[in-house]
């Protein structure tokens, strides 16, 4: 009985803290957004600036996100299978992005790229824009969402050990090929559940993007941006209309996770 | 095809894992590698498999220097203790994917998948997964899918070791029966003398690293090379300044020449033996090993004084 009332006592105290902290916010967005109807939030969310903002937030998670994947595979086999010098700390700067604030980010950026930065000067005499440009965007988004696949896959690498790559080796496969047939789909599931997490951070990425974008409208803005630049200019129908359809965006993240998260256990 | 092992060493930081060991292994033959657990055998294995590398030495296959060679450019077979299923293939594709990786035909892989389904009797269960197969299963499989590219040579790490006894020695038997169908020279390792002695042509004993000894189970048994064969193949125990095996004691009556008084404690009935246990004048155990006929016939009782005589005792230079 005693059990069941404790356990009854925790459930009560994590579902109250999730409705204040998460559901409340949330509702209140949906609610402010629909109060005037339908048409107010789909006019907002049609202006050629916000449907830019959109495609542009598109655009960079859809060069960040393969990058991210690729290195996150990339870096997880390195730490996995592979003995080098360096290796914890490869392992520990992995988590740095995690870490370190976004806009610190930015700075770095802004340092390395600016006018009078390391890369900046050279880069301008040859005529190439990296600063309030896509480049500085997607490298900050790549940045900031660097971890995830590589901590998704680190674990299972290391779970399902190397035996069934050496038997493939055994039976005639080059490296390739034990890749393609025999680790990636031994990984398959943390994998995408990398991307997913990836593919949200990437669309909700704001403070990095904040400092190098400049904010230029209908031209470095993204989707988030988008947002606080309606709400600075006191068009809160518009403010609301993107934060919900971001929203429904992440939603949409969290139901793919926990349809994938079950298979991923019995797997 | 051969397989000849040249002066290979090999360390793992400041452990010598195996001390300048050569080996001849016959074409066609199967070979055990005996030896403890630690004592360098399985590391021969992976090294003529080349999914390790030899600090030093050669490993010949066929007459041909494969010591640099790629495991997959050594066209051998390997079995894991753990049996290393692919686990999101079923049986049939785990088996084909030896073929599948050489980019054979689909008629003809299909042909040799079900051959060797047969061969290794799980003909209704190519569409499992390897997960709702038995460990039985799962290294017969396991062997199907090593055979299936047509290997030179099959190498075996302890592939009966993670099964229960009563299995472990269905398969031991039934490995025996096809190596003979298969003909394929034949590797295996094990820390299991009877499983040694039962199944191979020939015995290779490893211990701390180094080779003790070469030679077909009776030559292992009858000739013991080393104070480490002759206790780690059969039992052995010293008498006197020599070693002697159970059943090589005699019991007299009289003392008589190069005999130890002992006297009897235990006899025990062990169906056709009888173990009779003996405390020398030191209270050092004796154990005699004999039939109960000769038992029988000896007219021995417990407390009863005796003098043991050991035949094919064997005095070793390193004893002590």
């Amino acid at each position: 009985m005693k059990g069941v009332l404790s356990r009854l006592g925790l459930r009560t105290i994590a579902l109250l803290y999730l409705a204040v902290i998460l559901v409340g916010p949330l509702a209140v967005v949906f609610w402010r957004t629909f109060e005037d109807g339908v048409a107010p939030a789909w006019d907002a969310l049609t202006t050629p600036e916000t449907i830019h903002a959109f495609k542009l937030t598109l655009i960079i998670t859809a060069i960040a996100v393969p990058v991210n994947t690729v290195f996150g595979i990339v870096c997880a086999l390195a730490i996995v299978r592979k003995r080098f010098r360096g290796k914890g700390l490869l392992n520990a700067f992995i988590d740095l992005p995690l870490a370190l604030s976004p806009v610190v980010v930015g700075l770095a950026l802004f340092l390395l790229y600016g006018e009078n930065g390391w890369f900046g000067g050279w880069l301008n005499e040859h005529g190439i824009q990296v600063l309030f440009a896509l480049p500085s965007m997607v490298i900050a988004t790549i940045f900031v969402s660097l971890p995830f696949v590589a901590r998704e896959v680190v674990p299972t690498l290391r779970e399902i050990g190397d035996e069934q790559e050496q038997a493939a080796r055994t039976l005639g496969a080059n490296g390739w090929q034990t890749f393609w047939r025999i680790t990636l789909p031994s990984i398959r599931w943390a994998l995408i559940y990398g991307v997913i997490l990836t593919t949200a951070r990437c669309l909700g990425e704001y403070g990095a993007v904040a400092v190098v974008s400049g904010r230029l409208q209908g031209q470095t803005e993204t989707a988030t941006l988008r947002v606080q630049e309606r709400y600075e200019a006191f068009d809160l129908a518009g403010a609301y209309a993107i934060s919900i359809l971001l929203a429904l965006v992440a939603i949409l993240v969290l139901v793919a996770m926990t349809v994938i998260r079950p298979k991923e256990e019995t797997a | 095809m051969s397989i000849l092992v040249r002066n290979v060493s090999k360390r793992f930081g400041e452990f010598v894992a195996l001390d300048d060991i050569s080996l001849d292994v016959e074409s066609g033959a199967l070979t055990a590698l005996l030896g403890p657990s630690g004592s360098g055998k399985s590391t021969l294995l992976r090294i003529i498999a080349g999914l390790e590398e030899a600090d030093n030495g050669e490993i010949l296959l066929g007459g041909k220097d494969a010591t640099a060679l790629a495991p997959q450019k050594r066209n051998v077979g390997f079995v894991f203790q753990h049996y290393a299923a692919f686990k999101h293939m079923t049986v049939r594709d785990n088996i084909a994917f030896g073929l599948k990786v050489r980019k054979r035909p689909k008629a003809e892989i299909a042909e040799r998948v079900d051959e060797l389904l047969n061969l290794v009797q799980l003909q209704s269960f190519g569409h499992r997964y390897p997960a709702q197969l038995s460990g039985g299963q799962r290294q017969r499989m396991g062997l199907a899918r090593a055979l299936a590219p047509e290997p030179q040579v099959l190498l075996l790490d302890e592939p009966f070791g993670a099964l229960d006894a009563r299995v472990r020695a269905e398969l031991r038997e039934w490995l025996r029966q096809l190596h003979d169908v298969v003909h394929v020279t034949t590797v295996f390792v094990t820390h299991d003398q009877d499983e040694a002695m039962e199944i191979s042509d020939q015995i290779a004993v490893i211990n701390h690293g180094r080779l003790e000894q070469v030679g077909s189970p009776r030559e292992l048994y009858d000739e013991p090379a080393s104070e480490f064969v002759m206790t780690f193949v059969g039992d052995a125990q010293p008498l006197g300044d020599s070693l002697v095996r159970p059943h090589d004691i005699e019991l007299l009556h009289e003392p008589a020449e190069r005999t130890v008084e002992a006297m009897i404690v235990r006899v025990t009935f062990l169906g056709r033996d009888a173990k009779v246990e003996l405390h020398d004048t030191s209270g050092a155990e004796i154990l005699v090993l004999m039939t109960r006929d000769q038992f029988d016939e000896s007219g021995f009782w417990r407390g009863q004084t005796v003098w043991a005589q050991p035949h094919r005792e064997r005095v070793f230079a390193e004893a002590g």
